[in-house]
């Protein structure tokens, strides 16, 4: 069973280290749909996938976060990419492994996929 | 249609984060002798009134404006009612909401429970202003999760940093085996 112990020790560590946390502005921002229609299409798997990347490449500046409907049911699981200063680019039918490419080509190359993007 | 009951409990707590919820707390408990599983989903959120409660059960009732049809509760309400258990929500305007699913556990209808540890994860992570109570019960076996208790010792380290949620995961998932024995629900 793993103890709460643990999780104090997570905090004194991260206290030692000063905030370095981004501005609103400097974010790059990842947008899963998971309203009934994203969900019922595979939404979680992505939105887990987008984290784990986040977190095993140690990604800073890099926000995962949800939305609800945004009224195209059809192209579920939709998520939504937004680098500071650029377009937002808009990513149709994703699974665990597109998401896995977008991150790799997009938000580390910064190269967008296309051919995930809705035309 | 969702393809497990933890899918339907991840769309159905979204329900409650749009309640504008404090407390959500989430119990899921199995019973091999009485085969049944339980889900019981309560919030202290908005509330509906007694309008609302009464045509939530209908597919063509949202409260959206981005389509017209909302189809989280009566999927949840037909995937335990397939199985011969039952569904009910009581609601109390500005006072909260409760979910009770009942499925049969045995039924060959019935959904699996799923990644269950991943909804948890998805909505703890996402909605880091709202305390989850999570109960996962197995017989006479149980953990508890209680994101009060963590955030009393994280003082302001939210718990979506990376080394916490990274916890977080951890924490949900080997507690579920040591309940469950890593049998499948």
């Amino acid at each position: 069973m793993k103890s709460l112990e643990e999780l104090k020790s997570i905090r004194e560590k991260m206290q030692a280290q000063v905030g370095l946390r981004a501005e609103e502005k400097d974010l790059t921002r990842i947008v899963v749909g998971m309203a009934t229609c994203g969900i019922a299409a595979g939404a979680r798997p992505v939105l887990t996938a987008f984290s784990d990347m986040v977190q095993q490449n140690g990604t800073k500046n890099v926000m995962v976060t949800q939305t609800g409907c945004i009224g195209l049911c059809m192209y579920e699981p939709i998520v939504e990419i937004t680098v500071p200063g650029s377009e937002k680019v808009t990513y149709v039918k994703m699974d665990a492994e597109k998401a896995k490419e977008v991150f790799e080509q997009h938000i580390v190359r910064g190269q967008i996929v296309d051919k995930y993007t809705i035309k | 249609m969702m393809t497990e009951i933890s899918l339907n409990i991840l769309d159905v707590a979204q329900n409650s984060v749009r309640a504008n919820a404090t407390q959500i707390s989430i119990a899921i408990k199995a019973d091999t002798k009485k085969d049944c599983l339980c889900v019981v989903i309560a919030d202290n959120g908005c509330g509906m009134t007694k309008e609302q409660v009464e045509n939530v059960e209908n597919p063509f009732f949202t409260t959206r404006t981005t389509r017209k049809v909302g189809l989280g509760v009566p999927f949840f309400k037909l995937a335990a009612e397939i199985t011969g258990g039952s569904f009910r929500i009581d609601s109390v305007i500005n006072e909260g909401t409760t979910v009770f699913a009942k499925f049969v556990l045995s039924s060959i209808d019935r959904m699996p429970l799923g990644d269950i540890s991943a909804t948890m994860y998805t909505l703890i992570t996402m909605n880091t202003d709202k305390n989850f109570y999570y109960v996962y019960e197995v017989d006479d076996r149980k953990f508890i999760l209680d994101t009060a208790e963590f955030k009393n010792i994280l003082g302001d380290i939210p718990l979506n940093s990376p080394e916490v949620s990274d916890y977080i995961k951890g924490f949900l998932e080997e507690n579920r085996h040591e309940v469950d024995n890593g049998i499948v629900l």
